[in-house]
């Protein structure tokens, strides 16, 4: 096996004999309805996460992914609840205005030529604060549209209920792995976290790409806060704080590589899939606290960046050893 | 040069300078169809300027290109590649982590409604690598294969986007022999298809088995062009050192020639792909040469001795105990001192002050704690400035404004603050000023006198000559040869490097 | 010593300092009034630095991390962990001591932590400092077992409200540990250091600098400074609340240190700067909040401020204008 796979195998390996243990002791953790929350309670997070993959493949790091959602989930309320517009053309509005933010900061990135991390940590500051001045309290929607989708499920075999905004997050994840995988835009996404300037020198057209990486994050950044909106039924200025670091967990928890350059889109749905168990567990234990998920979460990443590390060194020292005297 | 016919490319007068260094001053090359076109010279002999130039990553300050008969200038390595120029870089420029098929037709997969086709692409893939011979999984990814199928994928590429000119920057350096066979089938090959080939290289037994001809550039000059057949190895080492044998300058350095105290052994001291175990005495109050070409593995060795890499056979003897050094703190505390060969990435401080660049090795040797106050640091710094004769209008001036030969002074100045026994100077006189480079030469020799023990690299033969009291000459990573004495003349180093007549190798 | 020149003075933070207090002063009369009463001084400007305290701790660790071109992003949640440690010590009655010994140690240990992934596993600072950012409000949290545990200990109260010589205490002890700092860093030879490792970290490790130690005791030191700032915070509310201690107060700390001058990208760096940088931040708080505006607006105007330096920080911005195709960034061996 090549093992820039080992950290995806090993996640998934995690997964499977974390949930039997946990079928193990609790049973009932073995059913469709179960599943059908994991994907419904994670929807959000999920379809954010897959923007996160996009750009820590490209070597870059978005910290104001949860900023993005929270802006865009009041956004939504504002304009359905407060100025009566139709949530599609309401959503229209909000994935163009979060596209283009992003839009803004990837051109920031790559005009400015400075560090990702601090031009999204400014956009995350942007994106609370135009939030927090929409308003500063919880907006509620009660709009018959939204009811409809919150109420829509696919009924499983066993009781589950697969939900609209479930199977919107699946959805992205397969759009997405096509982009990544299957497009020309997805190959220069992997060219410029391999290496940026061989890319430049071999055409890869750096600098548009970089802007729509960032603008694709920051889409379904919005894309996560409509359903957010949708899954709670209200836009909050602070709503999913601190998501952002979620995000990049289950992209690294599913097998990318922080530093760019590898990276599955599945992973990254393992990677979510494995905090949602985490959390179902804890409410399965009863007994367990929910501050566990950020210690287990914590460790799982560190223990993944440790993984990559040791694989990519091995690896990176390979072709030197090679050379072998004359 | 009376063939115009043929030729493919030609590039009259080139001449770029950067900032006040010129590094290339009315170069002329040009290059038939049908050929292969060595390229040589030392670091610094304007090599990388002139392929940068050719492949456009750099725009000349003056000069013509021409390709077929036609004017042509190009702004990016893109264009020049769409107009048929296609480079494979040293370090090979592709992309490690995708796939060998990705990295050949990345931005050009065959695609439909968006999406590409892979099973198109690496069908493509594999038709266009079996022309080299090569028949590997296309699906993997690049950094899976060894660097010779890289190599080969690189060379692929460029030959698919370009197809008349294929430049390739040194592409045997980390090859084994099989291997390096095995691309120069390839680039045969590609010679009778009727490209232009610039190959780059310092292995000289390559050049003779590979090439047609042969341009020499030294300091930014061409020396010349000759016809590979015209030359013997003597001859080309001579272009590439400019050493004009008839006269015999400046002697060897008179004095107690080995007659210092022994200050340390190098014994079997080695590091796998890197030098081969070596064996060399140093003494008090002598200088020993270092010469070889670039890639002889003369920078390696003094890696290995200041601990910079970490030897995996043989030791150093110093002061009865035998050593690996471990590290460059550790051949600090030994009282090393070494100058590295590119001081801009290795040796100064950019933004930190003359003073700060000079008393940074004391400092670091005495620790944090004890910290020398400023007035003991400027009060160093002006007795190092005023006896090595550093040009700078104040010791707070940041490092980076100096010139090269003043950057150069301020790390041996650093190094001596330290009161050193041993010093290791690697290509110390390379891009700076004549005034400053006899200088430095100067300011060896009184190091010397002075009863430090130094080892010192350089390309210059006239320079090492003069100062040395012994040389030793590497070739192909392992040390080939010591002369003393009288035998220390520049001639008798060409042959040495040249491989040709070598008695009394150590 | 050096002699203090005019261009010392008129430094382009103080003057943007100034232009904020006057703005304050503007849209409040009342802003520099300071009056005396109870033995300590009242007034907005005493508000702004000792609000403006825990970012200026927190800048102070920063500041030399960033100088060796790393940063530290999980200083808000050692805060949140210190703080929880100095809360649950508290309640059960430890003397302030132990608390502060306490607390410090756990955020010791933190920076430690970090130090040693950056320094010895060659981790990048982001990538290696995330990890406690993710997981410290996790151990927060288990510490205070999830609720906000409040403490009444006076001697720890003291510590966040109490005053001396009509100082407050926080921005005492921000003062203290700056001087500290900058002493250390000025009159022993590690600010120098940690110049020639952020300015070149090749070079610095060719001339025998022990590289890896000095980062290791950089991030240490900045968990201890993330740990006091993290004390000043709970016994200022006099609780220790595992979820919003010092949050987003890891991007004000990076922030104050880069108005003060100090780049991202290493190299020269001052301490005292950096805490000039934490109390303009504040002060745009308090102004802010005095003139009436939400206190959201505040995230706008900060992130306008890291946008404004990061583009007056860019040398990019003339090269794009005068040389469209300096996009390939091929280095010259000439």
């Amino acid at each position: 096996m090549n093992p820039r796979y080992r950290p995806l195998a090993a996640t998934t390996l995690i997964f499977i004999v974390a949930y039997g243990l946990c079928i193990a002791q609790y049973p009932a953790m073995w059913s469709t309805r179960v599943l059908g929350n994991f994907l419904t309670d994670n929807a959000f997070l999920g379809i954010a996460a897959v923007g996160a993959t996009f750009v820590i493949i490209s070597g870059g790091i978005d910290l104001s992914v949860g900023a993005v959602v929270g802006l865009a989930g009041v956004l939504s309320a504002v304009l359905i609840t407060t100025l009566g517009l139709h949530p599609l053309a309401a959503f229209a509005i909000v994935l163009v205005v979060a596209a283009s933010f992003g839009a803004g900061m990837g051109a920031a990135i790559h005009f400015l030529r400075v560090p990702p991390f601090i031009v999204t940590l400014a956009g995350m500051f942007m994106a609370r604060g135009v939030a927090s001045i929409l308003t500063q309290d919880s907006i509620p929607i009660d709009h018959e549209f939204y009811r409809t989708i919150s109420g829509l499920y696919y009924r499983l075999p066993g009781g589950g209920r697969l939900s609209a905004i479930g199977l919107l997050m699946l959805l992205v994840f397969l759009v997405g792995g096509l982009i990544a995988h299957k497009t020309r835009f997805g190959s220069y996404v992997y060219a410029i976290g391999g290496n940026q300037t061989s890319a430049a020198l071999m055409g890869v057209p750096v600098g548009l790409t970089t802007i729509g990486i960032y603008a694709l994050g920051s889409f379904l950044g919005g894309l996560a806060g409509i359903v957010y909106s949708l899954y709670t039924s209200s836009g909050y200025p602070l709503a999913a704080v601190g998501m952002e670091l979620d995000a990049i967990a289950a992209v690294v928890i599913g097998g990318t590589l922080l530093t760019g350059g590898y990276g599955f889109i599945f992973g990254t749905l393992i990677g979510v899939m494995l905090q949602g168990l985490v959390q179902t567990y804890i409410v399965f234990d009863g007994t367990l606290s929910s501050w566990w998920t950020k210690i287990a979460i914590g460790l799982l990443l560190f223990m993944f960046i440790l993984l990559q590390k040791l694989v990519f060194s091995a690896q990176g020292r390979r072709p030197r050893m090679q050379k072998a005297p004359a | 040069m009376a063939t115009a016919e043929g030729v493919v490319l030609e590039a009259r007068g080139i001449t770029k300078t950067f900032g006040n260094h010129t590094a290339l001053k009315g170069v002329d090359i040009s290059l038939r169809r049908g050929e292969v076109h060595a390229l040589l010279g030392e670091n610094g002999a304007g090599k990388s300027t002139l392929i940068k130039i050719l492949t456009g990553a750099y725009t000349p300050d003056a000069g013509v290109i021409s390709l077929d008969g036609q004017p042509v200038s190009f702004a990016t390595p893109q264009q020049a590649q769409a107009l048929g120029i296609g480079t494979v870089y040293q370090e090979v420029n592709l992309l490690p982590n995708m796939t060998v098929s990705d990295n050949l037709f990345i931005g050009r997969q065959p695609s439909a409604f968006g999406l590409v086709n892979r099973s198109a692409t690496d069908d493509l893939a594999r038709k266009v690598l079996s022309q080299y011979g090569l028949d590997i999984d296309v699906r993997a990814e690049l950094s899976t294969y060894s660097v010779a199928i890289q190599q080969i994928v690189a060379i692929a590429r460029a030959v698919e986007l370009s197809g008349k000119v294929l430049i390739l920057d040194e592409p045997t350096a980390s090859l084994d022999r099989h291997e390096v066979d095995k691309l120069f089938e390839i680039i045969r090959t590609l010679k009778s298809r009727g490209l232009a080939i610039v190959f780059i290289t310092h292995f000289l037994d390559q050049v003779f088995e590979l090439s047609d001809r042969v341009t020499v550039l030294r300091n930014g000059f061409r020396i010349g062009s000759e016809p590979v057949a015209a030359l013997d190895r003597t001859g080309l080492v001579r272009m590439m050192l400019g050493k004009d044998l008839v006269h015999h300058h400046n002697g060897p350095v008179e004095g107690e020639p080995d007659g210092g105290d022994l200050l340390m052994s190098v014994r079997q001291l080695g590091l796998t792909g890197s030098v081969q175990p070596l064996d060399l005495d140093i003494r008090k109050g002598e200088v020993v040469g270092v010469a070889g070409l670039l890639g002889s593995g003369r920078t390696e060795m003094a890696r290995l001795m200041f601990g910079i890499d970490v030897a995996d056979s043989g030791a150093l003897h110093i002061d009865g105990e035998s050593r690996v050094v471990r590290s460059a703190r550790e051949a600090v505390s030994l009282g090393f001192g070494f100058c590295p060969e590119d001081r801009k990435a290795d040796g100064i401080f950019g933004d930190l002050s003359v003073r700060e660049n000079i008393v940074i090795a004391m400092q670091a040797r005495l620790g944090w704690f004890r910290a020398l106050n400023r007035d003991e640091q400027l009060e160093i710094a002006g007795n190092f400035i005023e006896a090595l004769d550093i040009r700078t209008a104040s010791a707070e001036l940041p490092v980076k404004l100096l010139s090269g030969g003043n950057q150069q002074k301020v790390i041996l100045a650093r190094w001596l603050a330290t009161d050193p026994r041993f010093l290791i100077l690697d290509e110390p006189t390379r891009g700076i000023d004549v005034g400053a480079h006899a200088e430095i030469v100067r300011m060896i020799s009184r190091l010397r006198e002075d009863g430090l023990a130094l080892v010192v690299i350089s390309s210059e033969l006239d320079e090492i000559v003069s100062y040395s009291s012994r040389v030793v000459v590497m070739r192909d990573r392992a040390l080939v040869a010591e002369l003393h004495g009288a035998d220390i003349t520049p001639a008798r180093i060409v042959q040495a490097i040249a491989g040709q007549g070598v008695e009394g190798a150590a | 010593m050096k002699r203090l020149h005019l261009s010392d003075i008129a430094r382009p933070q103080l003057l943007a300092l100034a232009c904020i207090l006057l703005l304050n002063w503007l849209v409040f009369p009342g802003f520099f009034t300071v009056t005396w009463q109870d033995g300590r001084l009242f007034g907005s400007l005493i508000d702004v630095i000792n609000r403006g305290a825990p970012v200026a701790i927190l800048a102070v660790g920063m500041t030399a991390i960033i100088a060796t071109r790393g940063v530290d992003l999980s200083v808000g949640a050692v805060m949140a962990v210190a703080g929880a440690v100095a809360a649950t010590a508290a309640v059960v009655g430890q003397p302030l001591i132990v608390t502060l010994l306490g607390a410090l140690l756990v955020g010791l240990a933190c920076g430690l932590w970090n130090g040693a992934l950056v320094a010895f596993l060659g981790m990048q600072p982001f990538v290696a400092t995330l990890v406690l950012m993710v997981a410290g409000r996790g151990l927060a949290q288990l510490i205070t077992e999830g609720s906000i545990v409040t403490f009444s200990d006076p001697a720890l109260i003291f510590v966040g409200t109490g005053s001396l010589l009509g100082l407050p205490m926080p921005a005492v002890i921000a003062l203290v540990l700056m001087i500290a700092a900058h002493l250390v860093m000025r009159r022993t030879a590690m600010g120098l250091f940690v110049e020639a490792i952020g300015t070149n970290r090749s070079a610095a490790s060719y001339t025998g600098l022990r590289t890896r130690t000095v980062i290791l005791t950089l991030y240490a030191f900045g968990g201890l400074c993330a740990a006091l700032a993290g004390v000043i915070a709970a016994a200022d509310i006099r609780g220790a609340d595992a979820n919003n201690a010092g949050l987003w107060l890891e991007l004000d700390a990076i922030l104050a240190v880069v108005i003060g001058g100090t780049s991202l990208m290493g190299g020269r760096f001052s301490i005292p700067m950096s805490v000039l940088g934490a109390v303009i931040i504040q002060a745009m708080n308090t102004g802010i909040l005095v003139s009436g505006l939400p206190p959201e607006f505040n995230l706008i105007v900060k992130a306008s401020v890291i946008i404004l330096i990061l583009v007056m920080q860019s040398d990019r911005i003339g090269e794009l204008v005068s040389r469209r195709f300096a996009r390939l960034k091929l280095r010259g061996k000439s």
